[in-house]
């Protein structure tokens, strides 16, 4: 037993090190001189670390204004994927009407789609719409999600009614009930969708890569692959900007860790 | 106080409003539009309809099939690999240990981290020239250096040729080969906790069982636990073939804007018709042959964890 548990230790730990190998690179790198980074055979460990670098990297483009849009963007998709999964997810679960089993049907269908299909078409949307280049280019086509619709319908079934009943017969409306009752009650999954409908608009690339030519609406993914082609000589300036369009989401994960870790068994469920 | 009969009626389908008009309007009218655009001679603006025009023009066009070929190799690449090692480590994660919680916290950071972000250290990592840290690894091992994620020839001749081996076999290029690797090592921890979920739904009871007729270590394995999981390891490989077809990130940085062939998924590949040539109309067939596949792996999937499920 003790011999499995010290060869089960070793393995996990060379594998916990090969993981997490790029971030150390990642850090020691940014922090280096420019001159260091262009050694051979290469330095490991920056001689003096030079935190001056994430400033330096911050304002060799305009990164504030690519943290400004993508927060604007994030948040926005965050609050519009909660509220319309909310109210479709309680409707769903709780409420009876014509063609619910359709509708239902339709909307996790709709799953099934991968982006990358339907990009072309939806790029052509957006022109038409006159909105390329502009903050709802970015968010509308991320505000409902069939997935985070489908969770929170797992939810809200799990309920148990009586507090329906009693909240009805207290006079409680239906409105007033979703936002006063179901909802904190279900606060969990939404913490879950919220995380998701974050992580994922943080990191996205090609959409927001198609949809924007104006650099003032770049968000930082957008602005990271621009900075990584003009900076090639600054590979300090590169991996400092890296670790800072990272490190929100990073920071995100080390507090919320089990939401994310749950949100993906989720994932895994469904299928 | 009690409100109207009517307003019941409507309620349910207001409370849906939002969400339907949004799916609507970017999931399903794109579906039905893009179909209609691939079907069209369409640059900026429509041309005019050239029916099935695109799709045959795919059937023949050897670019779009090295794009496939060029996805078919990162699936043989990171599907199996993904899978055993995060089988592994999620069985490792799954006995009593100290520091569970930890190693999990290290296995799922990349999955977190912004795949540009972390491309970007791999690309670093890969550099072509003698200052990357792979170059540098070859050279304390008296080798030549390697172009890595600029290198279109197959992994076959480069480090066949390292170690002074003719081999030219067909294989994915040594820029795949890097981009494969990224995305084993970003992928891994969504296995990980997603083998870790289906390890658990493992009844206690089938493994003491097993245990008391003398099932030990490889046999275990073999006989009880990878059965077991058979629904779950169905699902891992049709998602992690889903996300070949769908890796656009990780190309896009490491690679380059303009990727060269050799480093073309579809999804780059339908990126490069549209955004870069400009062609609408076949970045649009393009893609709804690419639903296609998707759709008929989904399919499949539906099938066989159906069948797996009720035994």
């Amino acid at each position: 037993m003790r011999w499995k548990k010290l060869i089960s230790h070793t393995i996990l730990l060379l594998g916990a090190l090969a993981m997490a190998f790029p971030f150390l690179w990642l850090i020691s790198t940014s922090l280096m001189q420019n001159v260091e980074t262009q050694t051979v055979p290469v330095t490991i460990v920056p001689s003096v670390p030079q935190f001056g670098n994430y400033v330096e990297a911050f304002n060799a483009a305009p990164f504030a204004r690519y943290f400004l849009n993508t927060i604007i963007v994030s948040a926005a998709v965050t609050a519009c994927v909660l509220v319309t999964s909310i109210l479709a997810g309680y409707t769903f679960a709780r409420m009876q009407f014509k063609g619910k089993d359709i509708i239902f049907t339709i909307v996790i269908a709709t799953m099934m789609i991968p982006f990358e299909v339907i990009l072309i078409p939806n790029s052509l949307l957006i022109q038409r719409l006159g909105l390329r280049s502009t903050y709802p280019a970015l968010i509308l086509p991320w505000a409902a999600s069939a997935f985070s619709i489908f969770l929170l319908r797992q939810f809200f079934q799990s309920l148990p009614s009586d507090y329906h009943d009693a909240a009805r017969i207290d006079g409680c409306g239906e409105w007033q009930f979703i936002w006063r009752i179901a909802v904190p009650m279900v606060r969990p999954a939404l913490i879950t969708v919220g995380i998701f409908a974050f992580l994922g608009s943080w990191n996205s690339l090609l959409w927001p890569l198609i949809v924007t030519d104006d650099w003032k609406m770049y968000v930082v993914q957008v602005g990271l692959t621009t900075f990584l082609e003009e900076e090639q000589t600054h590979m300090n300036y590169l991996m400092a900007a890296s670790a800072f369009v990272t490190a929100p989401v990073i920071i995100l994960y080390l507090f919320a860790q089990r939401r994310f870790i749950e949100g993906v068994s989720g994932a895994g469920l469904k299928g | 106080m009690a409100p109207g009969t009517k307003r019941d009626r409507i309620r349910p389908y207001l409370y849906l409003l939002p969400a339907a008009v949004l799916l609507g309007m970017f999931s399903i009218f794109p579906l039905v539009y893009g179909f209609g655009v691939s079907l069209c001679r369409f640059g900026i603006v429509f041309e005019r309809f050239v029916g099935l025009g695109n799709y045959y023009r795919a059937l023949t066009d050897t670019e779009f099939h090295h794009s496939l070929l060029v996805t078919i190799y990162y699936v043989i690449g990171t599907v199996p690999a993904g899978l055993i090692l995060s089988y592994i480590i999620a069985c490792l994660l799954f006995q009593k240990l100290r520091a569970r919680g930890f190693y999990r916290t290290i296995y799922f950071l990349p999955y977190v981290t912004s795949t540009v972000a972390a491309a970007a250290v791999w690309r670093w990592i890969f550099h072509p020239d003698t200052r990357g840290l792979a170059n540098t690894a070859l050279a304390a091992l008296g080798l030549d250096t390697v172009g890595w994620v600029q290198e279109p020839n197959s992994i076959f001749k480069v480090f066949g040729g390292l170690v002074g081996l003719d081999l030219d076999w067909p294989g994915p290029s040594v820029a795949l080969f890097c981009v494969i690797l990224f995305s084993i090592w970003h992928a891994l921890g969504f296995n990980i906790v997603i083998f870790l979920a289906g390890l658990s739904a493992i009844p206690s009871e089938v493994h003491e069982a097993a245990s008391i007729d003398g099932a030990r270590g490889w046999k275990m394995a073999r006989h009880v636990t990878i059965p077991m999981l058979g629904p779950t390891i169905f699902f891992l490989m049709i998602i992690s073939t889903i996300k070949a077809f769908q890796a656009f990130n990780q190309i896009y940085v490491m690679i380059g804007e303009r990727p060269m062939a050799q480093a073309r998924n579809v999804t780059v590949f339908i990126f490069s018709r549209f955004y870069v040539a400009g062609e609408t109309g076949y970045g649009s067939a393009i893609a709804f042959i690419l639903l296609l596949i998707i759709l008929c792996l989904t399919m499949f999937q539906i099938r066989i964890l159906g069948r797996r499920v009720h035994y």
